[in-house]
């Protein structure tokens, strides 16, 4: 793999214009990850989902040199129907279309950000990977007081041009005082067999709102990681959800920083999953100061041998008193073969804090069958009206009524 | 003074840090093949004995110290402990207790242990361990006249090498993690326990357990066999006396529980937890593992940890025969500097097991305490439940409480619960109980001990009384 790594890498320095600075780092980040490879099982955090085995089992030889000079045609049919919306359209890792068609033009910035790598708290090697081979990083930065009319959807599209590619994507944001953003990740793959290692970086200032909703429901045979960082000043709240479901990998990252008061951090998700794959979500809320509060529910339903992990970690620093943690993960395991693997932790150095963590995991109830089947419906139909019930309690977690729709429409719950 | 600061006053301080003095017989320091051949022949073993330590000192020399846990210690250099340490009047093993040397029944009468039977006002029948030998063995002639065997492990050696031979090693074996590994090797007493089949042990059995000679690890090795239908309860208590140095304690605990068996295994850990400053203290390393071999059986473990300066263990439970049953209860306690990294492993492999963990932590002054468990159903444990629920209380913003349970479920038919809680103790509950009439400290006993409650009640009766008075005087200080 070290010589691919290589050759990869020199290609796709040869048609950036980067300063011998930026040179330097990239090779620095490319020799850590030559050292350190793919995460493995002996690291806690991978302990449940080792990437490196998945990819080998899976895709075999990666390659990491994608040739993006020329510009990919966008399928408008992937868009959604029905809701007006921001776009920013990324092709096989390619960004073809940034449009803020309903917002003022002069409250959003979009910055070329291609020359600086900030470092983000997150020791992982594919950070380093994602380093070495990122070629354009985009900033989003929404202006003090401005609140986005109409959501941003961003389309991660992938198509068949593409096979047994590593595709490295990195973007930012920052929202100033007072501003909020809706965001969309909506990912379209067609393609099979490919890696794709996305980083987030969200810089939420004070009041700032941020709702971030990562929708993976397409069928695919893709590995996918995704990791946010997201830092919150006084008062600002950030709200995740994740949909983990299309995709044959996936691995998602949250590590949200509560650095100063009043900081909120919402954390949902559903795994609804069949055919042998496997998912993880991996939390972290840190609790760094007082009067912070995070709140985290997922909740999963496995069919046909596939294996769901959460990994869920509350820290409270000493200084953080009136800390308001919880978190809670649920499991149905529909077929016999699947397996549910979750590790909720607490680290805990402040006393006057209220902190719980509950995580259950079990059978559909037999009881509960009977009693919809004593009321007329076939053991289909309750099966199906207790699952949707089940996933029903998170997708109402949604703080958007429009999204909250939406979701439900694409997961087909019923209210 | 009122009676219970009396009481307190008199059990601040640690009281149980005297040390005997009393001429010793040691190994040579140091961890080598030698000290190995040396203890075994001071045990006068049969070669496969040696054979099993040897094997496992090859096994130990490949193997490093762990380093995952939470908390760190300063490096233990494994060639400055003395292996081996007896009273040089054990040597030849006296006959009956008017033989055995005064100094060490008045050791035992200052820590409340009397070993005279007729001394007893309740039946409990205790093996005791003073450094590396088993002293003296209480009631032993109305549990063998029901084939009971209590005796330490170097007379079963001898006297029942085939169910030594059978059970050693078959929970823990000589291969596993490093301070089993040791211990394997280098183990020099402890108790040994077989209840025959159908037999209800009439009364409890007791070690306890007692660190004297400086310099000085204690590897103890308790083995208990629990054949068809039988009943045992076990008691352990340790002490030791109060030294600057860290000591180390790494002891194996092996118990087979065959079908229709039941064994209640209860722990209070009362090591030496070191001085306010952090000074001193017994790193408490201990293995212990139960295994569930036959169907409807039954292992129960309840642990009360006050002491040590690190406590770093595991009870565990394998839950191999159909509709066994797995039992962890604990209580553990920081205070000062303690630092405790403790909890259970219940590994569902039989059909209709179930387990059971309830674990309170308390952690006070500039303690730290985490609770790591693992609940592991396997995809052929059909029918399998768990439930879990693991409390903190923090005193104080200097200590810390973790909470790390790995949870895995691979039987869709099986039912896991698990919860935890990280808390204070709120005003209100303060403030209630001071309006009544209760100071402070004593509202926060009282508080706590509810808290506990569930825990305790697991004890045997005089335990859960020692227990009780333990749980309130390593918290002394530490409110206010």
């Amino acid at each position: 793999m070290k010589e691919q790594l290589q050759k990869d890498f020199d290609n796709s320095i040869k048609n950036l214009s980067l300063s011998q600075k930026d040179i330097e780092i990239k090779k620095f980040c490319l020799e850590n990850f030559i050292d350190k490879g793919f995460p493995n099982r002996k690291e806690e955090d991978w302990k449940f989902s080792d990437l490196s085995q998945i990819i080998k089992n899976n895709i075999g030889e990666l390659s990491f040199y994608n040739d993006q000079t020329s510009t990919n045609k966008v399928d408008t049919s992937v868009f959604v129907d029905g809701l007006e919306h921001n776009k920013v359209v990324f092709i096989n890792g390619r960004i073809e279309k940034i449009d803020f068609e309903y917002e003022k033009k002069d409250q959003i910035e979009i910055i070329d950000q291609s020359e600086t790598i900030n470092e983000l708290q997150n020791s992982n090697s594919l950070f380093d990977l994602n380093n070495a081979f990122t070629n354009k990083c985009f900033k989003i930065l929404v202006k003090k007081g401005y609140q986005l009319v109409k959501p941003l959807i961003i389309y991660h599209t992938t198509n068949s041009k593409i096979w047994s590619k590593n595709i490295n994507l990195r973007l930012n944001f920052e929202l100033d005082k007072d501003s909020s953003l809706r965001l969309i990740d909506l990912f379209n793959d067609t393609s099979e067999k490919n890696f794709l290692n996305i980083f987030y970086n969200f810089e939420l200032k004070e009041n700032a709102v941020l709702k971030n909703y990562k929708v993976d429901k397409i069928e695919n045979k893709n590995i996918k990681y995704s990791f946010n960082n997201i830092d919150q000043d006084k008062n600002s709240i950030s709200e995740t959800f994740i949909l983990s479901s299309g995709s044959n990998f996936s691995k998602n990252e949250i590590n949200c920083n509560l650095n100063e008061v009043y900081a909120s951090a919402f954390v949902n998700g559903i795994f609804s999953l069949n055919n042998h794959k496997h998912h993880e979500i991996r939390s972290i809320v840190n609790h760094l100061t007082e009067n912070t509060k995070s709140y985290q529910l997922i909740k999963s339903v496995l069919d046909e041998s596939s294996k769901a992990v959460y990994q869920g970690k509350i820290f409270v620093n000493s200084d953080a008193q009136k800390t308001d943690g919880y978190q809670l993960s649920k499991a149905i395991l529909l077929n016999k073969e699947s397996e549910f693997n979750v590790k909720p932790e607490l680290e805990i150095y402040a006393d006057d804090v209220k902190c719980s963590h509950g995580s259950a995991s079990g059978s559909l109830s037999e009881d509960s069958i009977f009693y919809l089947m004593s009321r007329g419906l076939n053991y289909q139909q309750s099966r199906e009206l207790l699952i949707n019930g089940f996933l029903l309690d998170v997708v109402e977690k949604i703080t958007d009524s429009e999204i909250k729709n939406l979701i439900k429409n694409m997961i087909g719950i019923k209210e | 003074m009122d009676n219970r600061q009396k009481e307190i006053n008199n059990l601040k301080d640690y009281k149980y840090g005297f040390s005997t003095d009393i001429e010793n017989i040691q190994a040579p320091k140091g961890l080598n093949e030698d000290v190995i051949k040396f203890i075994s022949n001071i045990k006068k073993e049969p070669a496969w004995m040696l054979e099993f330590r040897l094997k496992a000192f090859e096994r130990f020399k490949v193997l490093k110290e762990p380093d995952w846990q939470k908390p760190k210690f300063p490096k233990i250099d494994y060639q400055d402990l003395y292996y081996y340490s007896a009273p040089k009047s054990m040597k030849d093993k006296p006959k009956s207790l008017d033989e055995l040397d005064p100094k060490l029944l008045e050791t035992y009468k200052k820590l409340g242990i009397p070993l005279q039977e007729q001394a007893r006002l309740n039946g409990i029948a205790v093996d005791a361990v003073f450094d590396s030998v088993s002293v003296a063995t209480t009631f032993k002639d109305e549990l063998t006249k029901l084939g009971i065997i209590f005796c330490p492990i170097s007379e079963a050696i001898q006297n029942h090498p085939e169910l030594v031979k059978k059970y050693l090693g078959s929970v823990i074996p000589t291969s596993d993690h490093f301070f089993a590994t040791l211990n394997s090797a280098v183990f020099t007493d402890g108790s040994f326990v077989y209840i025959p089949e159908g037999v209800r042990c009439p009364m409890e059995l007791s070690t306890y357990f007692r660190i004297n000679a400086s310099n000085t690890g204690q590897f103890e090795r308790t083995l208990i066999i629990a054949d068809k239908g039988s009943y045992v309860s076990y008691l352990e208590g340790c002490t030791a006396p109060m030294r600057d140095e860290n000591q180390l304690h790494a002891a194996n605990v092996e118990l087979i529980a065959l079908d229709d068996a039941e064994i209640k295994y209860s722990t209070v850990q009362n090591w030496y937890p070191g001085d306010q400053d952090g000074k001193g203290g017994i790193y408490n390393f201990v293995t212990k593992r139960g295994l569930c071999k036959g169907k409807n059986s039954k292992i129960s473990w309840t642990q009360v940890e006050t002491g040590s300066a690190i406590t770093w263990k595991y009870p565990s439970c394998i839950l191999k025969g159909d509709n066994s049953v797995g039992e962890f209860y604990s209580i553990a306690i920081t205070n000062n500097h303690q630092k405790a990294d403790t909890g259970t492993k219940m590994i569902h492999l039989g059909k209709n097991t179930k387990s059971k963990i309830i674990s309170k932590g308390i952690s006070a002054g500039c303690s730290d305490m985490t609770y790591r468990g693992l609940v592991d159903i396997s995809s052929k444990a059909k029918n399998s439940t768990n439930y879990t629920q693991c409390d903190s209380l923090l005193m104080g913003n200097k200590c810390g409480a973790h909470t790390v349970p790995y949870i895995k479920n691979k039987n869709s038919e099986s039912n896991i619960a698990h919860e935890a809680t990280t808390s204070k103790i709120s005003e209100e509950q303060l403030h209630y109980c001071q309006q009544r009439g209760l100071n402070p400290e004593e509202a926060v006993g009282l508080i706590v001990n509810g808290f506990c409650k569930e825990v305790l009640q697991q004890l045997p009766m005089e335990f859960a009384v020692e227990a009780q008075k333990l749980v309130g005087i390593s918290l002394e200080g530490s409110v206010g």
